[in-house]
């Protein structure tokens, strides 16, 4: 994973994470882009504890699968001035061992025009990119037009996904299929939702791509149980309420080791899910 | 879907152009703000207000750009929809609580007071006289019967004046579901009483605290809500926007208005009028009222909010509210809160069908200032009697500009859909005509 170019092109998300399951449960922790003057910082520190690929928040005005936690998060960059312009570039040139997947939403593509947006996010080394509001029937240019870039669309599978278009959906998906645990938005819940363990079934059933779950996990113990019948988990909420309560990214980077070795413990002792 | 299963291959996907570029214009993009090619395949005009094709596209607005977790919901509506509007028993139905509840047909007024200031022939579709107090309650009856349809026991909608809030737990009342409707903190300061209203009828009304406090952040919270309730829940857009079908079920629940309004004409007018005129926030009492005239010579005229003009000289295409559509925003994206006096028009976009329109050049769009509004509500009251809610004084205030200036030539036959009446705007009213020394009320 060392000495790459700059020709190189972004890294290949759906290759590093083949790679990385086979090795142990994927951790994929979130930081809203601009969030404060040292979000690059709680990057490094995300990578340094043990993450296997993060995602960067490219903030919008109006993040509708949000909850309270990110939208405050979205909205506290975009005061700074954050823009996609200026996330991308404190990214650009920056390696950090780990491949960049950008979570966004579709306004903040088509603004920029699909293939614009594409390049740039080539140009700063993103290997993948979510955009939530763009299903299926919406997302074939975006698509196209990114994987010419080298950029993996990640795609994401609700509970209410019917078979025939999940299978779909995994098989356009690239870099990960995003499972969302629960019907609802982002945001810490006390506890991991049923529908959880259901879709990662259903996904892991459908598809050998890495299947990673995410919204409502809070801490270790639910890492552990929603990638119990999936690949690992996406963390956000939890960690960007710890950056709002002004802990230095040291912190957030022990409160990712604290998650990535419960998913570490709880693969050598599969019987016994720590709790 | 299950009549369509999907298959591997890639699901249909209207090629849609890509959004002009704000800096550099990349070959095969439209340059900035300017329009995006139209297909030039078929007849346009017999397309106009038809069913949109299978996408919900509207030329190149609309669509579905809602999350996963949404789309079976909103193919469930599309499917029950077309399964209803289809059904005579439902018709029928939808029909006779229109008539009996509500009031229906709503007269149309002749203003010959006001005509003769303005050199015009005026007739009003007078919405305002319905139960409720505005258009709102078409579109809410038929997507309440709807919800009764589907299974489900609640309702959620958004709601910027209280209008369309007060109209759909109206309609939560009459039915037997529940109701949570969302407004934002702003706009329940300046419509208390609506708020008042939805709590009486056993609605609750949820403050919206997040972004502008307006009606943009409802719909936000609207979705939000709808996301983790989608099996129980029935989410009740309140205007032609949103993802497929909204804008073309809220269009065909309101078209009544146009079709009462073109048969009124007949009687009155002898024929179609020279210019239909109505406000537009998203933008469905004017879809129902032009429905009914797309295949006349009638111009088209529809009236925002200077403050929140998605058509006007600072809108672009975009993507907001499940919609492609035009929208206040910067050149990153970010959405801008649009700024009027009106909560109901205090909406950054427009429905896709409007855009469309503009884009065709079918129906064309202007706006209406706040003090040019606030001057049209007192000619209004003063010479019919009439006091419209601040939403349709938008349409009157562009009518009175446009005959002094002769853009409505002397003699023009003119409707106007007074969409509803000013009661929740009195208090409103009152202290803006105070704080501008210019109350009427002395005089």
């Amino acid at each position: 994973m060392s000495g790459r170019e700059p020709h190189d092109g972004p890294r290949d998300l759906e290759a590093a994470l083949r790679a990385a399951r086979s090795k142990h449960k994927l951790l994929v922790p979130y930081v809203t882009g601009g969030l404060r003057d040292d979000w690059v910082e709680m990057v490094l520190a995300m990578a340094a504890a043990g993450a296997d690929a993060i995602e960067v928040g490219l903030p919008f005005s109006d993040p509708m699968m949000d909850g309270p936690t990110i939208q405050e998060a979205s909205h506290l960059a975009l005061e700074r001035g954050s823009t996609p312009a200026s996330v991308l570039s404190a990214l650009r040139g920056l390696d950090v061992g780990v491949p960049l997947v950008i979570m966004t939403y579709a306004n903040i593509v088509v603004r920029a025009g699909t293939r614009r947006f594409a390049s740039e996010l080539s140009a700063a080394g993103i290997s993948g990119a979510i955009v939530p509001d763009m299903p299926l029937e919406e997302s074939g240019q975006w698509e196209r037009d990114a994987a010419s870039q080298g950029v993996q669309t990640v795609l994401l599978a609700a509970p209410v996904t019917p078979d025939d278009r999940l299978a779909v959906l995994c098989e356009r998906s690239h870099g990960f299929i995003y499972g969302v645990n629960l019907m609802g938005v982002t945001g810490e819940r006390p506890s991991l939702a049923s529908s959880s363990g259901v879709l990662a079934r259903r996904l892991k059933a459908a598809t050998d791509k890495p299947v990673v779950m995410g919204f409502g996990i809070s801490g270790p113990d639910q890492a552990v149980a929603a990638s119990q019948d999936a690949d690992g988990v996406v963390v956000a909420s939890a960690l960007m309420r710890t950056a709002m309560d002004g802990a230095p990214p040291d912190d957030v980077g022990k409160q990712v080791a604290a998650i990535r070795a419960a998913l570490d413990g709880a693969g050598h002792e599969m019987s016994s899910p720590k709790g | 879907m299950s009549s369509e299963p999907l298959t591997p291959e890639p699901v249909p996907n209207e090629p849609v152009p890509n959004e002009p570029v704000p800096n550099e214009p990349v070959p095969n993009e439209p340059v900035p703000n300017e329009p995006v090619p139209q297909r030039t395949d078929g007849p346009v005009e017999r397309d106009l207000m038809g069913v949109p094709d299978e996408t919900g596209r509207f030329g190149s607005f609309g669509g579905r750009f809602v999350p996963e977790a949404l789309v079976p919901a909103c193919q469930q509506l599309e499917q029950a929809f077309r399964a209803a509007w289809s059904s005579p028993a439902f018709r029928e139905r939808y029909h006779s609580v229109l008539s009996d509840y509500a009031g229906r047909p709503s007269p149309l007024t002749e203003c010959h007071n006001l005509s003769e200031r303005l050199g015009l022939r005026v007739v009003m579709k007078r919405e305002d006289l319905n139960h409720t107090g505005s258009h709102k309650i078409n579109n809410v009856v038929g997507q309440a019967l709807l919800t009764l349809e589907m299974g489900k026991g609640r309702l959620v909608a958004e709601t910027g004046a209280g209008q369309h809030g007060v109209a759909t737990a109206t309609a939560a009342a009459l039915f037997g579901l529940e109701c949570t409707v969302y407004m934002g903190e702003v706009d329940m300061e300046r419509q208390e009483l609506n708020v008042f209203r939805m709590r009486l009828l056993g609605a609750e009304v949820r403050s919206v605290r997040s972004g502008s406090r307006t009606l943009k952040d409802a719909v936000n919270e609207a979705l939000r809500d709808w996301v983790g309730t989608v099996g129980s829940t029935h989410y009740c857009v309140g205007s032609v926007m949103g993802p497929h079908p909204y804008p073309w079920m809220v269009r065909e629940l309101q078209a009544i208005i146009g079709q009462e309004a073109r048969e009124q004409c007949e009687r009155v007018l002898g024929g179609p009028p020279d210019v239909v005129v109505a406000c537009v926030g998203g933008g469905s009492n004017a879809a129902g009222t032009f429905s009914g005239f797309i295949g006349t010579n009638a111009r088209l005229v529809g009236v925002e909010a200077a403050g929140g003009a998605a058509l006007g000289p600072k809108g672009v295409p975009g993507i907001l509210h499940g919609m492609r559509s035009f929208l206040l925003q910067d050149e990153f994206g970010q959405i801008e809160e649009a700024q009027s006096i009106s909560a109901g028009l205090d909406y950054p976009g427009i429905g896709p069908e409007h855009a469309h329109l503009a884009e065709v050049g079918r129906a064309e769009y202007s706006s209406a200032t706040d003090s040019e509004v606030l001057d049209a509500l007192q000619l209004l009251a003063k010479t019919e009697g009439i006091i419209p809610a601040l939403e349709p004084a938008h349409a009157l205030a562009w009518l009175v500009r446009a005959a002094a200036s002769g853009e409505v030539p002397a003699g023009s036959t003119v409707l106007l859909t007074m969409s509803g009446r000013g009661d929740k705007d009195a208090e409103q009213v009152m202290s803006l005509l105070r704080a501008a020394g210019g109350t009427g009320g002395g005089a």
